[in-house]
């Protein structure tokens, strides 16, 4: 039963992602204006920002489920399904912010000429937290499963959330103003029709990372099942 | 014979490189989901057929 409404569930946000999706896209190549300083390239944003701030949203979700393995410290069911959880997020988080570098990357050498600029503090630093959690599979995957794991796991997500608001704050704290800072202490500097653009692209990629979330998630639990049940044959 | 210079890629081709890295990586990603559950798919079938034989 309980499955049946996680399926019905995964369901209907993935519908809602491929709406959202498709409804972003007509938005931003058919209704935002523009913009009158960068041109055309301009449009990349609405979907390299959403990314960035979806990796955010990801490696604060496997921080947060790291923090459940930590505390459910008398129950191992509870540890297994919260480690595995964090995982998930966290691996996702690498994969929207390996699209964040590649995109940003590209929209860098439409504006500024550059694929890449050592100099700009924002871009620096989340190449520092990507590697970071790059280096988080390293860790995992060189110590065998069980609690020990699990444990030195959750610690490392959890150290890992600290730079997110670093990384987020740089751009707003660098002396440099080469990358655009659109959502200052005023407000957001765009136009409404951009704003409600850059709304349905951000709802959307929260929801493809929803959806991915879910689907991945089902697949190992079903892998571990199917483990258990091959053990229990044999 | 010299060859005339490459014009560099316009706006629009960046704009739809980037577009299209991420279409990519959707699409990776299902056909990745796609061969893990036919992997998983096959190991159920062997497991119905290992207990069907154990009576």
């Amino acid at each position: 039963m309980g499955l049946i409404r996680a399926q019905n569930r995964t369901t209907a946000v993935a519908t809602l992602a491929v709406l959202l999706l498709g409804s972003a896209l007509g938005l931003i190549f058919f209704y935002a204006p523009t913009d009158a300083d960068q041109g055309f390239s301009q449009r990349i944003f609405y979907f390299h920002v959403p990314i960035a701030l979806t990796s955010y949203v990801c490696f604060a979700w496997g921080a947060w489920k790291a923090l459940g393995v930590l505390r459910a410290t008398e129950d191992p069911e509870r540890v297994e399904r919260n480690d595995l959880e964090s995982y998930v997020a966290v691996h996702l988080g690498v994969v929207f912010g390996a699209l964040t570098l590649i995109t940003g990357s590209i929209w860098a050498r439409a504006s500024w000429g550059v694929w890449w600029s050592w100099g700009e503090d924002q871009l620096v630093l989340f190449l520092v937290l990507f590697l970071f959690y790059c280096a988080y599979f390293m860790l995992r995957f060189s110590v065998a499963p069980g609690r020990q794991r699990a444990n030195m796991s959750a610690v490392y997500a959890l150290f890992g959330v600290v730079l997110i608001p670093v990384s987020f704050l740089a751009i707003r704290l660098s002396k440099k103003f080469i990358h655009p800072v659109v959502f200052t202490s005023h407000g957001p500097q765009m136009a409404t029709s951009q704003l409600a653009t850059f709304c349905v692209a951000l709802a959307a990629m929260l929801l493809l990372f929803a959806t991915l979330y879910h689907v991945e998630l089902a697949g190992k639990r079903v892998d571990i099942r199917l483990r258990e049940l091959r053990e229990l044959l044999t | 014979m010299t060859v005339p210079p490459k014009a560099p890629p316009s706006e629009w081709q960046y704009v739809a490189a980037a577009y299209g890295v991420v279409f990519v990586f959707v699409l990776g990603w299902v056909a990745i989901i796609g061969a893990k559950l036919q992997r998983l798919q096959r190991q159920l079938g062997d497991l119905v057929e290992k207990a069907r034989d154990r009576g």
